[in-house]
């Protein structure tokens, strides 16, 4: 377990990081949301031992970054931001350096070396140089080093930022086939990824810690209400009226008038009532003509967004 | 220390994937060769006659001349050792890595030190060509290489220490020559005349100049294997220092 506890870092007068805690439990994968510069990088840095705090602490299985900081980095695989590596040395020399610091038993080096080629596809490529190769190759070089020593824990920083969509989901497969045995935090300011790979996100906005939860959870929390989007087609001119009588729907808008006695209307109703049904009833008992319905719960983004505006 | 081999094994065999080292060894060998067998002259004025005009069988012409080309040389070999890495932002690789901070540094520092000793070691045709026209004192030449080995080391830590500083090569490089011309110049008579005398003194001990006038006569005084030892790791103490305040 990674447990962060009231971590703070200031550049100058700039408060990168505030008063964050969270934990990284055994097996999960934790999405760590926020808008550029909202200090994700920077707490990663200091998870990874590479920066140290002003105050607070991190502690991995009980190792404190601080006081321990070589066990924690045995115990952790990291992926900085960007990917940096080394241009100039070609694929296996740098997972040959990497396996050696690491302490790879010489026994099961090699092996352990070729699996982990072969679990990042890197068979074609690995007596290339790191600098001739696509972005894409160049990520799975990163993971293959962040591997190599098979940690208990992975730490992404923006994993898939630069890839083209294809890579994209490329990596988030591989690191879905990751994250069933390992415990991964992985930072990025794309929504969908989170919802596509996370257990349980936090958000993170200007170096605080402004919401924690599953993923479901988290939506469901901003939200607070649903949104049926309806249109009917009618030549009464109480449908308005009717359609804010039903139970649950607190006010009802007309979006649009597609024709003369075709409205298509947005119902705000709290989220635990069926709405949709009701109105669907309600056009079969006055023999309205309905031509959509469907209902919208408030998705990561719009909790995202309203958490982090300003 | 195995990391720190580890370490040096990667810069060493780094050294050799770039044409930075390709060139630093051709420049080196080339000026150190055309100063020995040549000398440097001007207008027919002979500064530095050459091994024929001289018709003595010594180095010395070679090692008047190493400390100079060294201050070129030594932050030309350090220059990418941390400021490579801080600009590709590997630094970050590097240190998350179960590696101490002073084992990169030493295992940095000590890739340098090979690869200016293979530098030197393919000068070792100059003392060959010597036993074949005549009989060299052997003394002068085995304290001249001792000499250049212990002065180019502080020279490398001072390079290696500009590079933990800088984040472009080339900045490295000028601010470590730069160093290591003053550390050279600052005992020489000139300079020292105009001070008083204390300031005068201590300049010429630090000097690194001064300590090389008695090896390369052959004469291997401990004082000046302490002096270039101690400022060796003075050096490397400061880069492990810039290296530690990133956190």
């Amino acid at each position: 377990m990674i447990k962060v506890d009231r971590l703070e870092k200031s550049f100058g007068a700039t408060k990168a990081v505030d008063d964050v805690s969270f934990e990284l439990k055994a097996g999960e994968v934790l999405g760590f949301l926020g808008p550029n510069g909202a200090g994700k990088s920077t707490t990663m840095k200091i998870m990874t031992t590479y920066l140290s705090a002003d105050s607070g602490s991190v502690s991995v299985e009980g190792f404190d970054t601080e006081e321990n900081a070589i066990e924690v980095r045995r115990r952790i695989g990291y992926l900085p931001e960007n990917n940096p590596l080394y241009v100039d040395m070609d694929v296996l020399d740098y997972l040959c350096f990497v396996a050696q610091v690491r302490r790879l038993p010489a026994a099961t080096r090699t092996k352990r070396l070729k699996e982990v080629i072969g679990m990042c596809a890197l068979g074609d490529v690995q007596r290339k140089n790191i600098g001739q190769l696509s972005k894409g190759y160049r990520q799975r070089v990163g993971l293959a080093s962040a591997l190599l020593h098979d940690p208990g824990f992975l730490i992404l920083d923006e994993p898939t930022s630069g890839l083209d969509p294809s890579q994209i989901k490329e990596i988030r497969n591989m690191i879905r086939e990751i994250g069933k045995e390992k415990a991964i935090i992985i930072s990025t300011h794309i929504l969908p990824e989170v919802e596509a790979m996370c257990d349980r996100a936090i958000i993170i906005n200007r170096g605080r810690l402004v919401a924690e939860g599953v993923t479901s959870e988290l939506s469901a929390k901003a939200a607070g209400e649903k949104i049926v989007y309806t249109a009917i087609k009618s030549e009464a001119s109480d449908v308005r009226e009717k359609l804010a009588a039903l139970e649950g729907v607190s006010e009802v808008t007309v979006r649009d008038s597609l024709a003369q006695g075709h409205n298509s209307f947005a119902l705000k109703c709290s989220p635990d009532k069926e709405i949709s049904e009701a109105v669907y009833d309600l056009s079969v008992a006055e023999g309205w003509k309905l031509t959509e319905l469907h209902s919208e719960v408030a998705t990561l983004e719009d909790v995202f967004l309203q958490l982090t505006k300003d | 220390m195995y990391n720190i081999l580890a370490i040096t094994k990667k810069e060493f065999t780094g050294y050799f994937n770039s044409p930075i080292a390709y060139v630093v060894m051709v420049v080196f060998l080339g000026i150190v060769n055309i100063l020995f067998f040549n000398g440097a002259g001007f207008q027919g004025l002979a500064f530095s006659p050459g091994l024929f005009l001289r018709g003595t069988v010594d180095m010395r012409p070679m090692l008047t001349h190493l400390p100079w080309i060294f201050i070129v040389i030594a932050p030309a070999i350090t220059m990418k050792l941390w400021a490579e890495e801080r600009k590709l932002g590997t630094l970050e690789i590097l240190l998350t890595l179960p590696v101490r901070d002073y084992e990169a540094v030493l295992g940095k520092y000590l890739a340098s030190f090979l690869f200016l000793a293979l530098n030197l070691a393919l000068t070792l045709s100059i003392p060959y060509t010597l036993t074949r026209i005549g009989n060299p004192d052997f003394g002068p030449i085995i304290g001249g290489y001792t000499g250049a080995l212990l002065l180019g080391g502080v020279y490398l830590a001072v390079g290696l220490f500009a590079s933990s500083l800088a984040v472009e090569q080339i900045v490295a490089f000028i601010l470590g020559a730069l160093v290591c011309a003053f550390l050279f110049i600052i005992g020489n008579q000139v300079i020292v005349m105009q001070l008083p005398v204390q300031l005068g003194t201590l300049l010429m001990h630090i000097c690194t100049a001064t300590h090389f006038e008695n090896i390369s006569r052959g004469v291997i005084d401990s004082r000046d294997v302490i002096y270039y030892l101690s400022a060796t790791v003075f050096f490397l103490v400061l880069t492990n220092i810039t290296v530690e305040s990133r956190r």
